[in-house]
């Protein structure tokens, strides 16, 4: 079995968030116990058994292809951190 | 002093209102009055649309089914022109929902008021609504204790009389956790049972919203308004909604309860025990027979919740990237960096510990070993319910396995608190419904009261059973009148 112990540096980087390293040591800390809690599932013999995505899965739900009333620019905006021109204003996401 | 109408039934007041004895003017005044006197302590409520809520009642219809009831929301649910904070300083002054989540939109239609936005753990993550971002709310029966959570503001807000009901969400047992912590009602109907559109989700595949109220009646009333199919929600069932207050007949004579072995183990509070005991000595002398059962797989539920939860928790939260709202950071250098900060600034603790774990039994190489496996385990615990539904009607358990704990008491240690959860996930894993009802109340060294709850769970879809037992468990007992004396 390979090592399950948790890179909580690494993890945060896939997830985008910055942690302190304080924040680091702290959760490192606390996710090995639950990862080593979690474990424990290891002891169940689950080969036969099928995953479960929903508790009742529904199937092919389509609405009609028609258009429907939508949000509007002005809506979508009012929650902005920032907007310019009628639109969202994005950190440069191109290096220049 | 007249008894305030905040302290009434969503019942009580209907009867009222149509006598003509008050408007719902009346009710608004004396909920908003309340709330003023008494919520400074308690700390259930985030904002108050004092004025739009009184000119709603002005213009409120008594005829429709719940004309001039104000409720209170809980703050992840999106009701047009309010604040929606999820409890979380990432949205904190800085969000206005700009539409109505399907069942505002049901509640309005039905001539309801929503008041209020009341706290809880941010993004509902908690079982104790310490997780706020905003503010700590207390137990209204024991000020040094939490309320529980993660729909802790509208557990305390019932409670404390400065709510007639309140609408929450159950994710892992955030309606019937607090519900019994608090000493009110509280429904988790089926998955797909309501729509979730507008509803700000943490877990997909285990989110419900349902109500918190004084008694399974008022429950009742607010689930006949909410439930049922909505194109804007896919995963919500196009199944027949029952009329929900008809089932409810006081005569649960011959019906078949069980009692799982596993929900009664070491390790529940001995008074707690006693007091679940008594509730289901009542059911018993109402006619109902007790079977024991087992639900052989109980043990693994705390850790496929916390897998699977999580898992859908960090796709979910991805969304909070701080470009169409949210607070952003200041003068991030490159978008990553304004992710990074952005959702560093804006999440709490817990919220950033669960998207860690749930990014993690996501990412390349435990993918199999974690979330996988979890949804195989999810498989063996909704077959374990599915075998002892074919012999009982209901399940019987106590909702939670202690009283309401002490803040701070446990918010150092994580898992602790997750285990608190152990009665109440299973319910969600499965999809199945279930209530709390209270069922006694603890009596500290202090001589203050701790109310305890009693959980009933039934199948998918038969809320009209669970509701027609504890609506004859509470004709047939007082507990749910108690109030805190604070």
């Amino acid at each position: 079995m390979q090592d399950k112990s948790i890179d909580v540096n690494y993890v945060a980087d896939l997830a985008r968030l910055e942690l302190t390293p304080d924040e680091c040591e702290r959760f490192s800390e606390q996710l090995n116990k639950v990862i080593d809690f979690v474990k424990q599932l290891e002891k169940l013999e689950t080969d036969s058994i099928e995953p479960m995505a929903h508790a009742s899965p529904v199937f092919d739900i389509m609405r009609d292809d028609v258009n429907r009333p939508g949000f509007g620019s002005e809506n979508a905006l009012l929650n902005a951190p920032m907007a310019n021109k009628n639109q969202f204003k994005v950190t440069r996401v191109v290096e220049s | 002093m007249s008894t305030s109408l905040a302290s009434l039934t969503i019942r009580q007041l209907q009867n009222d209102l149509k006598a003509g004895h008050i408007s719902p003017v009346d009710i608004v005044s004396d909920v908003i009055t309340s709330i003023e006197n008494k919520d400074s302590e308690v700390g259930a409520y985030l904002s108050i649309n004092t004025e739009d809520a009184i000119e709603q009642a002005q213009n409120a219809d008594i005829s429709k089914p719940l004309g001039g009831i104000p409720i209170s929301i809980k703050d992840l649910i999106n009701v047009e022109g309010q604040p929606c904070s999820c409890g979380s300083k990432f949205l904190k002054d800085s969000y206005i929902s700009t539409y109505d989540a399907t069942v505002i939109k049901k509640l309005k239609e039905a001539g309801a008021i929503p008041l209020g936005r009341v706290n809880m753990d941010e993004f509902a993550m908690g079982s104790s609504t310490e997780n706020s971002g905003i503010q700590i709310t207390k137990n209204p029966w024991d000020l040094k204790r939490i309320p529980g959570g993660s729909s802790g503001g509208s557990a305390a807000s019932v409670a404390n009389d400065t709510a007639i009901a309140s609408l929450g969400s159950d994710t892992g047992g955030s309606i019937r956790q607090p519900a019994s912590f608090c000493g009110t009602v509280g429904l988790k109907p089926s998955y797909g049972r309501v729509s979730r559109y507008g509803l700000v989700a943490f877990a997909s595949s285990l989110d419900q919203i349902g109500p918190v109220t004084k008694t399974s009646e008022d429950a009742a009333i607010i689930l006949n308004t909410i439930a049922g199919n909505d194109p804007l929600d896919s995963t919500s069932l196009d199944s027949e909604v029952p009329d929900y207050l008809q089932s409810l007949n006081g005569d649960i004579k011959g019906l078949k309860i069980g009692m799982p072995k596993e929900y009664f183990t070491e390790g529940i509070n001995p008074e707690v025990l006693s007091c679940i005991h008594g509730g289901i000595k009542t059911l018993t002398e109402l006619g109902a027979e007790i079977i024991d059962i087992s639900l052989p797989h109980t043990e693994y539920a705390v850790s496929t919740y916390y897998i699977i939860a999580t898992a859908e928790a960090s796709a979910n939260l991805a969304r909070f990237d701080a470009v169409r709202y949210g607070n952003r950071t200041s003068d991030p250098t490159n978008i990553i960096e304004h992710y990074r900060k952005s959702r560093a600034q804006g999440f709490g603790e817990e919220v950033k510990r669960r998207i860690i774990l749930g990014t993690y039994v996501l990412s390349s190489g435990y993918n199999d070993a974690y979330y996988v496996k979890a949804q195989k385990v999810r498989t063996m615990i909704r077959n374990d319910f599915k075998n002892a539904f074919e012999n009982v009607d209901a399940i019987v358990s106590p909702t939670a396995p202690t009283p309401a704990f002490k803040i701070g008491e446990m918010s150092n240690d994580p898992l602790q608190m997750y285990l608190a959860d152990i009665f109440t996930i299973a319910a969600n894993l499965a999809g199945i419904c279930g209530i709390s009802t209270p069922c006694g109340v603890i009596e500290e060294d202090t001589g203050n009261k701790l109310p305890v709850g009693l959980q009933i769970l039934g199948p998918a879809l038969q809320e009209t059973t669970i509701l027609k037992i504890s609506d004859a468990f509470e004709k047939a007992t007082d507990w749910h009148k108690q109030r805190p004396s604070n």
